[in-house]
């Protein structure tokens, strides 16, 4: 811990209306130029269970949960006392004082403050001070941090935009707050914030927007959903600015949202509408994936495009619903009965959630085939700083689709003939206005006309064209990242582990001298640049976040035998974002068993 | 011109389409089949409404039933889907293109088990198009298991007795908000053909329940949906042609007298007098005559409730006339200034 680099940990209970607070706490710190990170840990429930809130500074830029937590801020009585037991010593502790904490441990700094006392000085309404209490702690933490309350005062401006009289109250707790603490700064030197310029340009925004933004550029029109956190609010978001962006001069929307009855609804929606010819997505999570799988398959063999996004939660089951996991990657990958692969995209930033919404629709009207984004909860829910998005430059791909002047000059089609080589066959869009358009759609055995049949010659020739079709795919997906070169050891891993794996290179390579290179994935079927990475490396750790290290499992169908001894898998599932410090302990051990 | 040539000179509808561009693939389906019959009204009632082939939709689930878009209107596209879930995938369809005409063909298991959730859902919005239920009482592809639709006390073949209350679909998406609904028998082509015209004229989810025996697994004695229990048990409904929307057609349903309807497979089906002051925009009285009629043990027929006003989906989500699925680029992708001025609430 030092000068912009700490992590702030916020306890409270869960619906007392902390949200704001962290948000402007974060704000704060992010118009002062320093590289900050938020994540919010909180609980399946709607109020009442304890939630916590960490704050990520670091001068570094590294973005992923640090394992240590510097600053406590205790709200919480039920989660106090073990709130305190958990932190390093020499961590600093801001309790309400009725808590009692200050003599927990005498290797953490404490101070109390009456929240109560002070708010009671803003308002009288027992109401608004329950909500108060949390912006005044935002002051206190700025007092001894140094964050600069005019930075504050922006924030909260930014927060309640538009709402007077909640800024003012807030102000004033936030000062109040600020004014209690004065003269309180801790050890000299730890535990400070400095103006920085790391922010100039910069956005901060959660996934999910940023991935409803991506489908509305990328040209969305329909989509059908189920609510399932944590994907629920890409979906919202998406209802929310297609509605600014999407209205035609007449009022008239350029998109339809429906909210269907449950995800298999939503699929079989996005199924019809992609066969139909529109640009159709949905967003869901584990439950809801495993409840398209029937259509996942159709979709798979009579070749409709469609977009799935699932922002991945822990499961089995109903599992942690709102902490964070990838273990989907198998069910997904695979999803349905019978010979299926399907194409993976897995964006690790805020920025990929955008472009990779745009591309997933391409890819899925190029390649005739459903397409699934594997995003996260951390991914997903939480806010990231980002350089702003790039516009799409590229029109959109609509693939393969004969017109009416098109069919007329070939006089007839066959739906699933490989006419150029590449495994994809030219399809009509119902509604076209030629005798010779139509074709019949079916989960069953056909020819290449979709005729049906059970000929074994035709279910062999046509279910191989697919396999192919898929495989080239490879080629036009989203390439693996690289970092680093000619080290020994090499580290792979999917979305959101990368901030964990990027910091953690660092730290091997500060403490244990340890180099490193990593290689990012950023789609499956997997691209040759992944062979290639194994096979260059003495061993390869595969980070995943769930149990059995799905991504390494996947490695191990997709990859030539002789590559899989070098395979190390590091998986991790505890519902928290990964944080850097685990990895390095657990690789630099496997490493130097000493 | 002579009887002989004029025989000779193929029928052809407004179009200038003959009765064999609507004509689909050979049926595999058994001989008899009640769904045969349907399929054949159905063709039928597109050529003479001079429905466009091409603008056709058909969506279909899983089972024997389902199969049969196959075999009528080839030029039409077609999606057989998954068991069941045949209205999401229509829902889909029609929001893509809104100017598809879509036909949806299900069975009794398809709809009224598997599929009850998307047929309910489906029947709430209103979305335009046919919705047929080809009601046999059975499984006929899975080989002649009860369906939800089987009425309590019928028998299987085997023996075996339902035990359970029969589901009405009818009483079920009137309840619901579908805006047309009604129900036929597959051997009745005058009564069938007329409703299957007026729910291609209609604008909303028409939901048409026709009770088609199951040559194979379910037209027996201890049957409630065989050719024998209809003879008997069929109650028709007035006739239809006061549908607002249909004024134009010739339904050629002569009220006050009773017909004879010879099946193309041999057998007979007579439909009592059809009450002429029937209101199917009576939604109470509707449910109320299903219920009466079930009491009876009978199976009233024609069309029991129709809304021609009620809003559609498509109304309600503001969709222009154009369909989503050509929209040009620069109608589906907003500006980048656009973009640039949303990031701005980010910073
Ligand atoms: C998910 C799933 N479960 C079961 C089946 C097996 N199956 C095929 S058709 C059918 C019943 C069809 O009954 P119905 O809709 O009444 O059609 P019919 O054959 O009687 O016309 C069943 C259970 C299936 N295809 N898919
Ligand atoms: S089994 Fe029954 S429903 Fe199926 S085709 Fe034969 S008669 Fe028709
Ligand atoms: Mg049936």
């Amino acid at each position: 811990m030092g000068v912009n680099d700490f992590s702030i940990q916020v306890a409270t209970v869960n619906g007392s209306g902390s949200q704001s607070a962290n948000a402007v706490l974060l704000r704060a710190l992010f118009q002062m130029g320093i590289p900050v990170s938020g994540k919010n840990l909180f609980p399946s429930n709607i109020a009442g269970l304890p939630t916590w809130y960490t704050i990520r500074a670091s001068a570094e830029g590294f973005v992923a949960r640090k394992k240590e937590v510097d600053l406590l801020v205790a709200m919480n009585a039920e989660s106090a006392r073990e709130d305190v037991a958990g932190l390093r010593p020499g961590a600093v502790v801001v309790y309400d004082e009725p808590l009692g904490l200050g003599a927990l441990r005498d290797d953490v700094s404490a101070l109390g403050v009456p929240f109560d006392a002070l708010v009671r000085a803003v308002t009288g309404d027992a109401r608004l001070s329950k909500l108060l209490r949390n912006m005044a702690y935002v002051g206190v933490v700025a007092q001894l941090l140094g964050i600069d309350l005019a930075e504050v005062e922006r924030a909260i401006e930014k927060q309640f935009a538009g709402k007077k009289k909640a800024v003012e109250l807030n102000v004033a707790a936030a000062r109040a707050g600020h004014a209690h603490a004065a003269g309180r700064r801790f050890a000299a030197g730890a535990l400070r914030v400095e103006r920085m310029d790391a922010n100039r340009g910069k956005i901060v925004i959660d996934g999910n927007t940023a991935a409803a933004l991506g489908a509305i550029f990328g040209g969305v029109a329909v989509v059908a959903w189920y609510p399932i956190t944590p994907s629920s609010s890409l979906t919202e978001a998406l209802i929310h600015y297609a509605r600014k962006l999407r209205l035609g001069p007449d009022g008239k929307a350029t998109f339809a949202v429906v909210q269907a009855e449950d995800e298999l609804a939503a699929a079989g929606m996005v199924v019809g509408a992609g066969w139909a010819g529109a640009r159709a997505m949905t967003a869901t999570s584990g439950p809801g994936v495993s409840l398209m799988s029937e259509f996942a398959g159709l979709a798979y063999f009579a070749e409709i495009p469609a977009v799935i996004w699932d922002v991945q939660r822990v499961g089995p089951s109903t599992g942690m619903p709102t902490r964070t996991a990838q273990g989907d990657l198998l069910s997904t990958a695979y999803l349905s009965h019978g010979d299926t692969r399907h194409l993976l995209l897995i964006p690790g930033s805020v920025e990929e959630c955008f472009t990779m919404a745009g591309e997933a629709l391409d890819l899925a009207e190029r390649f005739q085939t459903p397409v699934f984004v594997l995003s996260d909860l951390d991914l997903g829910m939480n806010v990231w700083t980002s350089d702003p998005f790039p516009y799409p430059e590229r029109p959109p791909d609509r693939g393969k689709v004969l017109s009416r002047e098109q069919l007329e000059k070939l006089g007839s089609f066959a739906r699933y003939a490989d006419v150029d080589g590449d495994g994809i066959g030219w399809r009509t869009l119902p509604g076209t206005d030629h005798p010779a358009a139509a074709y019949f759609t079916r989960g069953t055995g056909h020819d290449e006309q979709a005729r049906y049949s059970e000929r074994p010659d035709d279910w062999e020739r046509n279910l191989r064209r697919i396999a192919r079709k898929i495989d080239g795919a490879r080629a036009a997906m989203p390439q693996p990242e690289a970092a680093g070169s000619g080290a020994r050891v090499g580290i792979l891993s999917a979305g959101t582990s990368r901030w964990a794996v990027e910091e953690s290179r660092v730290q091997l390579r500060r403490e244990k001298g340890l180099e490193t290179d990593h290689l990012r994935v950023r789609a499956f079927p997997f691209a040759d640049a992944v062979r290639e990475f194994v096979a260059a490396h003495d061993r390869v750790y595969v980070v995943d976040q769930n149990r059995d290290g799905q991504l390494g499992q996947l490695l191990r169908l997709e990859l030539p035998v002789e590559l899989l001894p070098r395979l190390r898998p590091v998986a991790h599932v505890t519902g928290l974002p990964l944080d850097a410090r685990s990895l390095t302990d657990e690789i630099a051990g496997r490493e130097d068993p000493s | 011109m002579s009887e002989a040539a004029r025989a000779a000179v193929p029928r052809t509808n407004r179009l200038g389409l003959a009765l064999a561009d609507y004509k689909g693939a050979k049926t595999t389906l058994c001989a008899g089949c009640g769904h045969n019959a349907i399929s054949e009204r159905i063709l039928d009632a597109f050529f003479e409404m001079g429905v466009p082939p091409e603008r056709v939709a058909k969506l279909s689930g899983i089972g024997c039933s389902s199969k049969s878009p196959a075999y009528f209107m080839g030029r039409s596209h077609a999606f057989n889907a998954v068991h069941g879930r045949m209205p999401s995938v229509a829902t889909g369809a029609v929001l893509a293109n809104r100017r598809l005409l879509a036909l949806g063909v299900s069975g009794d298991g398809d709809t009224a088990s598997i599929g009850l959730g998307q047929f309910s859902h489906l029947m709430r919005r209103n979305l335009p198009m046919i919705y047929v239920v080809e009601d046999n009482g059975v499984y006929g592809l899975t080989k002649g298991q009860f369906s939800a639709t089987a009425d309590a006390g019928s028998t299987l073949k085997t023996g075996v007795v339902n035990e359970l209350p029969a589901i009405d679909t009818c009483a079920l998406a009137i309840q619901l908000g579908a805006s047309f609904v009604g129900r036929s028998f597959s051997g009745d082509k005058r009564q069938l053909s007329a409703m299957l015209k007026a729910a291609v004229a209609h604008r909303g989810t028409a939901m048409l329940d026709v009770v088609s025996p199951c040559v194979t697994f379910n037209d027996h004695e201890g049957s409630t949906k065989s050719y024998g229990y209809m003879k008997d048990h069929d109650e028709p409904l007035h006739e239809i042609s006061f549908v607002p929307s249909f004024e134009e057609i010739d339904v050629e349903y002569a009220a006050g007298t009773s017909v004879d309807v010879r099946m193309h497979d041999g057998s007979h089906l007579r439909l009592r007098k059809l009450e002429e002051d029937y209101d199917p925009r009576d939604k109470v009285r509707a449910l109320s005559r299903i219920a009466e009629s079930h009491g009876r043990g009978e199976v009233l027929t024609g069309v029991l409730w129709v809304d021609p006003d009620a809003p559609t989906f498509l109304d309600l989500l503001q969709l222009p006339e154009e369909p989503l699925a050509t929209l040009p680029a620069e109608r589906l992708r907003p500006p980048r200034e656009a973009l640039a001025a949303v990031l701005e609430e980010f910073r």
